[in-house]
């Protein structure tokens, strides 16, 4: 767990971030590339949602067999890795790990806000991630699945869900800016 | 015609491959830093408004593009089902999340493998959001699978043809990215440190 000045350190040494219009161009022609392959974009959270099944069965199978929102994975004889979104995150992980090492980014670290220990730090982001969890389950995926893909494709839902993703964080934000300022 | 649709095990090589330039962008976009994305909801660094929506144009703009070329059959594409009631809740409860943690749950992948320990605890924390609403399912279960869950486009509710909106939602892109610039000038003072703020946001304070 390092320190603020070694994280300075560590920035000395990075390299440049991507303009952000490139990035989303890049961004883009990725998405687009999945959609001639596959017929459909990207995602993060519905994987996320099919290995806290396969966690879940292993430790109570008969709960997740039961639960009307866990059991579909499996229902059918089916397995908790039988979807592509599952690759796409394996490749997402190695494609986070391989930008990181290549641009000095990489290092064990809790990013956190400047009044906040590292301890209160770890503890808001799990709930920061248990409220986002509970989020994507109920719009059927998160700013990947469904703002990025469903927002190229014109979804109306998931346009919907882009714009409260942005008033519920805005709405809040004012609310919670110790923690980032 | 695409999409392409590739056998099995090619299509799971496809997948990672596809998945590692997802992460690899998002890393070099600096969305392994929950302190950059928090940044954009508090107007200081707005990356995340601007990537996203390039990104939804780039791919909006290929797709109908090639689709007017007859290269890509778009009935065959899937389209997010429209749960509008489900959708605009969720995507509240969802922002609230991503203001107070930081990630959303592709960005906190990308920050975990980096090594950031925030990212993995968020990480845990979808996986703990993702038990308590399948625990709430028999009370909210009725509510998510309300709204019809059908392929809705925009152009289907504005009643407008797929073209026209294409192109009113790269207008409204362009709108926001010279918003985002002016927005970026006027947080920014003094002028001189708008460089440095914008790359490492924001500056730790020296102890």
């Amino acid at each position: 767990m390092s320190t603020v000045s070694d994280h300075e350190e560590h920035a000395l040494r990075e390299r440049p971030l991507w303009d952000p219009y490139l990035a989303g161009v890049a961004l883009g022609l990725v998405l687009l590339g999945t959609f001639l392959v596959f017929g459909r974009g990207l995602g993060a959270s519905g994987a996320l949602a099919r290995l806290t099944a396969l966690l879940a069965d292993g430790v109570s199978p008969a709960w997740v067999a039961a639960n009307g929102h866990l059991g579909g994975y499996f229902a059918n004889g089916g397995h908790w890795w039988d979807d592509w979104l599952v690759f796409e995150l394996a490749g997402v992980v190695l494609g986070g790990l391989a930008g990181g090492l290549t641009s000095g980014r990489f290092g064990l670290h809790v990013e956190r806000g400047p009044r906040l220990g590292v301890r209160a730090r770890l503890g808001f982001a799990f709930l920061g991630g248990l409220i986002a969890g509970v989020g994507a389950r109920l719009a059927q995926g998160c700013t990947s699945g469904q703002a990025l893909t469903g927002g190229a494709t014109l979804a109306l839902g998931s346009w919907a869900f882009m714009f409260a993703v942005f008033g519920g964080a805005y709405a809040l934000a004012y609310f919670v800016r110790r923690l980032w300022t | 015609m695409m999409p392409v649709h590739p056998t099995t095990w090619l299509a799971y090589a496809l997948a990672i491959l596809a998945g590692f330039a997802f992460g690899f962008v998002l890393e070099r976009a600096g969305f392994g830093s929950s302190r950059k994305l928090a940044a954009q909801f508090y107007l200081r660094d707005m990356t995340v408004l601007k990537v996203m929506f390039t990104a939804i144009v780039t791919a909006m703009l290929g797709l109908t593009l090639l689709r007017a070329l007859g290269l890509l059959d778009f009935d065959q594409l899937f389209v997010n089902p429209t749960f509008l009631g489900p959708q605009i809740v969720g995507g509240l409860i969802f922002g609230a999340g991503f203001a107070i943690g930081g990630y959303c749950p592709g960005t906190c992948v990308v920050a975990a493998s980096t090594g950031k320990l925030d990212a993995l605890a968020f990480l845990l924390g979808i996986g703990a959001g993702i038990l308590v609403f399948s625990g709430l399912y028999p009370v909210i279960g009725g509510f998510a699978r309300s709204g019809g869950g059908e392929r809705v486009l925009l152009s289907d509710w504005l009643r407008l043809p797929y073209g026209v909106v294409a192109i009113l939602v790269t207008l409204l892109a362009l709108g926001m990215f010279f918003g985002a610039e002016w927005i970026e000038r006027r947080m920014a003072a003094p002028p001189s440190a708008a460089k440095k703020t914008a790359d490492d946001e924001p500056a730790p304070q020296a102890s």
